[in-house]
């Protein structure tokens, strides 16, 4: 047996390099039709490697059942609630894997000629011209294959933008502490320093922060990184008049468009006066992800940025579509191929399907459904700000551990034994203990009051039976694992018996 | 395990402490710090005669739960770090004001240290964001 101790019938499965044996082989090759030749003494020396691979050697049915093994301790959308905060993981309709299966968008090969692409073209077309409906901008590149990738994209263009205009010495990029982690990254990777500021007592950041940190950076700053709402779920009230002033301070400004999901059809960055964002199709717009597929992070641009954006652009000549490379200040590529194609057929499914009003009331459900859970749990997990959150509420553990000892993390990993994807969790860092929950438009009522429900449980439990809370989760395959220990001494990849 | 707030030390807003002795400071964080960032990982520090300006990021700590920047309390230069904690950062969770020490720098403006909260001015702090 490759595996041990099936619990429940659920089989661990030892690392696939451990099973099989020597010479099994799940492939039966065609009789050879050319001479044989023996690459170890006809190949070129130089290309020769000193041992054979380690690949295992194993049968079709040893694949198949390690891998629907390892498949059946995952937890995943369409299993139950993912209130994951900030990660919009929202179902994923089973019709946009039916248009991206389709034979014309799932066979074509990003190098085949353009004149046989007309299809692909006008679906990315269709999808710029949607997306910058939806946010307000000009124009949008598709080729970016995530957020963070986005943020690169965009921070790139601003750069060259700053190039154009004289301000090379514009390194300062202004980040807000309630910006998402990957906001500070990304301006690192573009020679751009982070200058951080703290919100408001509102939880909102303040206008006269923004000015005072372009006052203190004369000539330098480059340009401002707003996640809005933000990752306290906080909907950023002063952006318009943040927008100003770092436009008058000769900066430009950039959106982290990861929460779009609480602004569809109620709020355009690009009218605000924003000049870029990048648009996660991954979180918003229903296409997979956690695991469960790539990612897709389009950025849209307004008449600043638009010189700037990747090449290629889909132009349109009347009727006809085709790939524009002459754009002589594009940054250039910044993906091979038309990026993770398959999601933005998903992507442009989702929006077609809803329309809209359809998108429209997504927000409003999402914004409703997270405010739902804020008013049946904020008395038990007392809120960071006291005030309508948007798509995501930010909970601390500050009363519960106080009163008992139990963790934002106990919380956690006790909300698995109830069936739950634990929330996302010490995040924002603004928020002691911080336990952060969307729960996104598409989870049912019934659903939203088991969450409900549990977390109150926990809390009472935390009172009557702190043990059990503090040593769950109790019924996952796996017990609580040694996190610490994993972070301090990660083993990060498989090594054979002899070489260890 | 040291007290708590020692009072020979000096103290921030963003939780570092500063022992100063004549023109040099050795410089940490606080068991609140530590507290909050629970069991940590890893600690990423300046190199030896690298400059640190007060207030400005030093170096990063990543615990279980998060990175945080570390502020330098006082600005210098750096004449010492404590290099076992990259392969044993969990001598800051240990023993945050003795063993878990991060860098000890010369400083270059002395009078930097005014500004600087005593065990008694941080304890106070403490209970008033608490």
């Amino acid at each position: 047996m490759p595996g041990k101790h099936p619990r429940a019938l659920l089989h661990e499965s030892r690392p696939i390099f451990e099973q099989g044996s020597p010479g099994r082989s799940g492939a039966s090759l065609p009789a050879l039709d050319v001479p044989a030749r023996d690459p170890a003494v006809d190949g070129p020396a130089a290309l020769r490697r000193g041992e054979a691979p380690h690949l295992p050697e194993v049968s079709e049915v040893e694949v198949t059942r390690h891998f629907t093994r390892l498949s059946r301790w995952n937890y995943a959308i369409d299993l139950g609630m993912y209130p994951l905060g900030s990660c919009t993981m929202k179902y994923n309709p089973k019709v946009n894997e039916r248009a991206a299966r389709m034979p014309g968008f799932a066979g074509l090969h990003p190098a085949q000629p353009e004149d046989t692409l007309e299809g692909a073209l006008a679906l990315m077309w269709g999808l710029e011209r949607a997306l910058c409906e939806i946010t307000g901008f000009q124009r949008a590149t598709l080729q970016p294959a995530a957020g963070a990738h986005g943020e690169l994209t965009g921070l790139m263009m601003i750069r060259a933008y700053h190039q154009d205009h004289g301000g090379k010495a514009r390194k300062k990029i202004i980040i807000p502490d309630s910006a998402h982690g990957t906001n500070p990254a990304s301006c690192t990777l573009n020679g751009f320093e982070a200058l951080g500021i703290k919100t408001g007592a509102g939880g909102v950041i303040d206008a006269s922060a923004v000015r005072a940190a372009c006052a203190a950076h004369p000539g330098a700053i480059a340009g401002i990184m707003i996640t809005n709402p933000s990752t306290l779920g906080l909907f950023e009230t002063q952006i318009a008049e943040i927008t100003e002033v770092v436009h008058a301070a000769g900066g430009l400004c950039y959106m982290d468009g990861a929460n779009l999901n609480a602004l569809m059809g109620k709020f355009r960055p690009g009218d605000a006066g924003l000049d870029v964002m990048h648009i996660n199709l991954h979180k918003t717009f229903t296409t997979p992800h956690g695991g469960g597929g790539p990612g897709a992070g389009p950025v849209a641009v307004g008449a600043a940025l638009e010189p700037y954006l990747p090449t290629p652009m889909v132009a349109r000549d009347g009727e006809r579509l085709r790939w524009d490379f002459a754009r002589p200040r594009s940054i250039g590529r910044v993906r091979a191929g038309s990026s993770n194609f398959g999601m933005l057929v998903r992507a442009y499914a989702y929006i077609r399907e809803m329309g809209g009003p359809g998108l429209t009331q997504a927000t409003e459900m999402a914004v409703l459904n997270a405010n739902y859970i804020r008013k049946k749990l904020e008395d038990v997990y007392p809120v960071a700000f006291d005030r309508p959150c948007m798509h995501e509420v930010v909970f601390s553990d500050k009363k519960l551990k106080k009163e008992t000892g139990i963790t934002t993390l106990d919380v956690a990993k006790r909300l698995m034994d109830h069936g739950f994807h634990p929330p996302t969790i010490y995040f924002p860092l603004v928020v002691p203990g911080a336990l952060m929950i969307e729960p996104t438009e598409t989870e049912p009522p019934e659903a939203l009051d088991e969450l409900c429900t549990a977390l109150r449980e926990i809390a009472a439990e935390a009172v009557t039976d702190p043990d059990k809370v503090h040593s769950a989760p109790h019924t996952t395959g796996l017990r609580r694992l040694d996190e610490t220990l994993a972070a301090r001494h990660p083993r990060l990849r498989w090594t054979p018996k002899a070489a260890e | 395990m040291s007290a708590e707030y020692p009072d020979d030390l000096l103290y921030t807003r963003e939780h570092e402490w500063a022992r100063v002795d004549g023109t040099r400071a050795v410089i940490g964080i606080t068991r609140f710090a530590v507290e909050q960032l629970g069991d940590i990982t890893q600690v990423d520090l300046p190199k030896e005669g690298d400059s640190v300006k007060k207030d400005e990021v030093f170096g990063t700590v990543e615990s279980v739960k998060a990175v945080s920047d570390l502020f330098a309390p006082l600005s210098g230069k750096v004449l010492k770090v404590n290099d076992p904690l990259k392969d044993s950062p969990e001598y800051v969770n240990d023993d945050c004001y003795d063993e878990g020490w991060m860098v000890e720098i010369e400083l270059s403006v002395e009078s930097e240290k005014a500004g600087l909260m005593s065990a008694k001015q941080y304890k106070e702090f403490l209970e008033e964001s608490a």
